[in-house]
């Protein structure tokens, strides 16, 4: 292809772009160049204006001020068919594809128009998977597929739509580190084949590892670029924050012989005589972060539902502080002290059309200071909530607001505020911080630090391993609803636990 | 203040605008079909007579009562849309009970209305029952109680009631049970039934428990987020099972200031429709207490200036049936355009505050 202007030479080029959404800025002043054939990573915390720039470019939204030049040309998006017109393609951070369908009905959705939806179509995508070593059987139902092939679909949905621009939101939040290499393998064998790419995300040495440039972004506007080679991941992450990244390291164990909650031979059988949890058997001690390793969907939920009620184990006991409680009921459970940090926050843990205060109420229903007898302490509870959100850092114009209106970051605040409120005897944390930013991200850590010092057990699930080998004292890895090893967080490596994670056979022997 | 001033501005702009929009399409509807627009809006915003205004405000107490029914379940995403069927159930049981005459005086007027909200609160009780224990929906199974409430009160009445002329109703209550009430107007004007206090009593009791109480947290959480709900350790089942309960029980008493006032037996003179209109008034004032006063309270005054169409205009009365309807639908569409808008609102006055690190000041965007 023989680029007769110099400037077309990139792919994208964004000029001064702002936002502007009532009384907030989005964005302001963006500039970004893109060079084609190269991956280009837009790196920033929650809330930096990355997902709204991106939606910008992709035709979601139209920017108030500045250019968008795509192959030399100025161009104006009405909505994303323009976009992709264009070449350019998303991957969204959730995969939107349907599960009953095959591979090949997913890909031609919405784009029957270009080869039909018969051999035309099956032979492209055998194609595009073929040469990209995507290994993808478009005949296969999309609900057999795991994580990493979901993705990959996602991204051969964008190809097959034409695009040579690809971009990919936060696309390694949902993959282990295997995956995660195969996922670049792929994306250098696009970019080997002159596609662009722009990967978005916040994970500092997956960026360094694949990208070519580097743009940061800050507050809504982007603070500076850097290339792999001549930048470290502190210095990255000092432009990100403005200052230091923070570490989930625990200084000393404070590991006590309390032994506070035991699982014994706790199996979970679903109605159709499926295990999902089988034979779980461990012990948490006051003062102890227990650890649980694993891909999403091997039954870390049904635990956490198992331990705190929700589901009846079929077989096994679970004891607090010696006292069985696997007859107990949710509430009998939370009022013994455990309190509970839900994986899915919006589902589980938050009245979203309720303002905070009553969402302080939430899980303490039979708790002062919230309510009193059978009465709802109303003041009880405001003044309560007004110490979370002074304790915990919530950001809010008050607690009358709906707890809709905050961001994840400062939702999830709450939650752990709430959920240590009246001094918990064990916690159970799913993925805490998990689409927090990382000043969120660090608070939280401190206070289950701080929590744990003074005596509280910790069950902690999380996808996040640095956080997971940070933070725990002891590690359990779950495979299919059984646990298959223990680690110990002091010597594992993120990759060994992440072979015990998929059961695969680990070339270091990490995990025993 | 002027925040308090926009919300409640807000507040109003669904229904006004919904019955602005609907009286504009009724309007369109009888200019189409060859009747007089102008005649049918001068006498629905005429200044109803004294006889119809305390029409309307015993109406209203009947639709409230029936609007609280069904806005129990409501705020627990429960449709229970056999507010009808156990009511019809309740006041042919009360009625019955009350024409016995068992009782002396005014325990003849208790009794039967506890009968009244047992009664009610049993039949609404088999639809939670079955929900709980067998996952049936509530919607069809009050959809059916609806239709076997019907038949077997119909039966009932026709085997044990008293046959006068073509009708057929319960025996009468003794005239020292009468609770005809106050007369506002002249006595042709006719009374404020004494029970329409009922409406009252419940609209103050249902705010107290919804917003004062632990049960009505639960309640509310779980209409609002089940799976938060169960997670914050409420059983929904039981939950469930309570609330169709109180729903019914509250349906129990819809009809009871009429019986008590003005009809005296079950027959002819029981007012059938009022649970499916509590349906469109709960809609109306968004469960809340307080809005379905608004509610109640319109759609009394809509039936009762409809009344003069026939008289005064060559307008059918059902015309305010589709007035009614395009209410409930345009205010249904307008709630959530405002939902929306608050949560922008809100989401606005959020991201004012969040950006806050310290060196804001000289970098503020205009």
């Amino acid at each position: 292809m023989a680029d007769a202007e110099a400037g077309s030479r990139d792919a994208v080029r964004l000029r001064g772009i702002t936002k502007r959404f009532p009384g907030v800025v989005a964005n302001h002043d963006v500039d970004i160049t893109i060079g084609r054939g190269t991956v280009h990573a837009l790196i920033g915390e929650n809330g930096a204006g990355k997902s709204t720039l991106m939606k910008i470019l992709y035709g979601v939204q139209r920017p108030d001020e500045g250019t968008i030049t795509v192959n030399g040309d100025d161009v104006t998006f009405h909505s994303p068919t323009d976009a992709i017109e264009h070449g350019i393609g998303m991957v969204f951070q959730d995969f939107m594809l349907a599960d009953n369908l095959t591979v090949l009905e997913n890909v031609v959705l919405g784009a029957e128009k270009l080869r039909g939806i018969g051999d035309k179509a099956r032979d492209a995508i055998a194609e595009i998977s073929r040469v990209y070593g995507f290994g993808i059987d478009p005949d296969v139902l999309v609900e057999r597929l795991g994580v990493g092939d979901r993705q990959r679909v996602e991204i051969l949905k964008v190809l097959y739509r034409g695009a040579q621009i690809v971009i990919l939101d936060e696309p390694t939040a949902v993959l282990v580190p295997q995956e995660v290499d195969a996922l670049f393998d792929n994306l250098r064998g696009l970019k080997n084949e002159g596609y662009t790419i722009l990967f978005i995300s916040h994970k500092l040495d997956e960026v360094l590892a694949i990208a070519d440039d580097i743009t940061v972004m800050r507050q809504g506007t982007t603070v500076g670029e850097a290339k792999p080679g001549s930048v470290t991941e502190h210095q990255l992450a000092e432009m990100m924050v403005g200052s230091e990244l923070p570490s989930p390291e625990t200084a000393e164990s404070t590991v006590t012989d309390d032994v506070l909650l035991t699982l014994d031979g706790v199996t979970l059988t679903d109605e159709r005589g499926r295990q999902l949890l089988s034979d779980i058997s461990f012990t948490i001690h006051r003062g102890e972060v227990l650890g649980i390793a694993g891909v999403e969907g091997n039954g870390q939920e049904e635990l956490v539902e198992t331990i705190m009620g929700i589901q009846a184990a079929s077989a096994g006991t679970v004891s607090l502080q010696g006292k069985d409680m696997t007859e107990w009921d949710t509430r009998e459970r939370r009022e013994a002290g455990i309190g509970w940090i839900p994986a899915d926050r919006h589902r589980h843990a938050l009245l979203l059309d309720s303002p905070l205060w009553e969402n302080r109420i939430l899980g303490f229903q039979t708790r002062e200071p919230a309510v009193r007898g059978l009465w709802i302490d109303r003041s009880g509870a405001r003044t309560d909530t007004e110490r979370i959100v002074r304790e915990y850092d919530v950001r809010t114009p008050g607690i009358d607001t709906l707890s809709r209106a905050l961001s994840g970051g400062n939702q999830q605040k709450l939650i752990v505020g709430r959920e240590m409120s009246n001094d918990p005897i064990l916690l159970i944390a799913s993925h805490p911080t998990r689409g927090v930013d990382v000043g969120a991200q660090a608070a939280i850590w401190e206070h289950i630090k701080t929590a744990r010092r003074k005596g509280l057990a910790v069950l902690l699930i999380s996808a996040d391993l640095d956080e997971l080998i940070g933070l725990s004292d002891t590690i359990e890895v779950i495979l299919r609803g059984r646990l298959v090893a223990e680690v110990d967080p002091q010597t594992v490596t993120p990759q060994q636990l992440g072979s015990a994670m998929t059961g695969g056979d680990d070339d270091e022997e990490g995990a025993a | 203040m002027s925040d308090l001033l926009r919300r409640t501005a807000l507040t109003l702009l669904a229904p006004v605008s919904a019955i602005v929009v609907a009286m504009i399409i009724t309007s369109a509807l009888i200019a189409v079909s060859g009747g007089s627009a102008t005649d049918f809006l001068s006498v629905i915003f005429s200044v109803p007579e004294n006889r119809l205004i305390v029409n309307m405000i015993n109406q209203s107490a009947l639709i409230y009562m029936s609007g609280l029914a069904a806005a129990i379940g409501f705020r627990m995403n429960l449709f229970n849309i056999g507010v009808e069927g156990q009511y019809r159930v309740a006041s042919y049981g009360a009625a019955t009970l009350a024409g016995a005459a068992i009782f002396p005086g005014i325990l003849n007027v208790i009794i039967p209305i506890l009968f009244a909200i047992v009664l009610g609160a049993a039949w609404a009780g088999i639809a939670g029952l079955l929900k709980v224990t067998r996952g049936v929906s509530e919607v069809i199974s009050t959809i059916m109680l609806n239709a076997i409430a019907i038949t077997l009160t119909g039966y009932l009445l026709n085997k044990y009631g008293q046959h006068v002329g073509n009708g057929v109703r319960t025996t009468p209550i003794p005239e020292s049970s009468h609770l005809t009430g106050w007369y506002p107007f002249t006595r042709a004007d006719g009374p404020v039934w004494t029970l329409a206090i009922l409406a009252v009593f419940l609209g103050v009791g249902f705010w107290v428990v919804l917003n004062k109480t632990r049960f009505g947290f639960d309640l509310r959480a779980t209409g609002l987020s089940e799976t938060a709900a169960v997670a914050s350790g409420v059983k929904v089942g039981r939950m469930v099972l309570y609330s169709m309960l109180l729903s019914g029980a509250v349906a129990g008493l819809i009809w009871m200031p009429a019986f008590y006032g003005a009809a005296h037996s079950y027959g002819t003179a029981f007012q059938a429709g009022l649970g499916f209109t509590g349906i469109a008034v709960a809609l109306l004032g968004r469960n809340q207490p307080v809005g379905i006063i608004f509610g109640a309270a319109l759609f009394a005054f809509l039936n009762e200036q409809a009344n003069r169409l026939t008289i005064e205009t060559d307008v059918s009365v059902s015309v305010v049936q589709i007035t009614q309807g395009i209410i409930v639908l345009s205010v249904v569409v307008m709630y959530e355009v405002v939902r929306r808008y608050r949560i922008r609102l809100e989401q606005r006055q959020v991201a004012e505050r969040e950006p806050a690190p310290p060196p804001a000041p000289e970098e503020v965007p205009a």
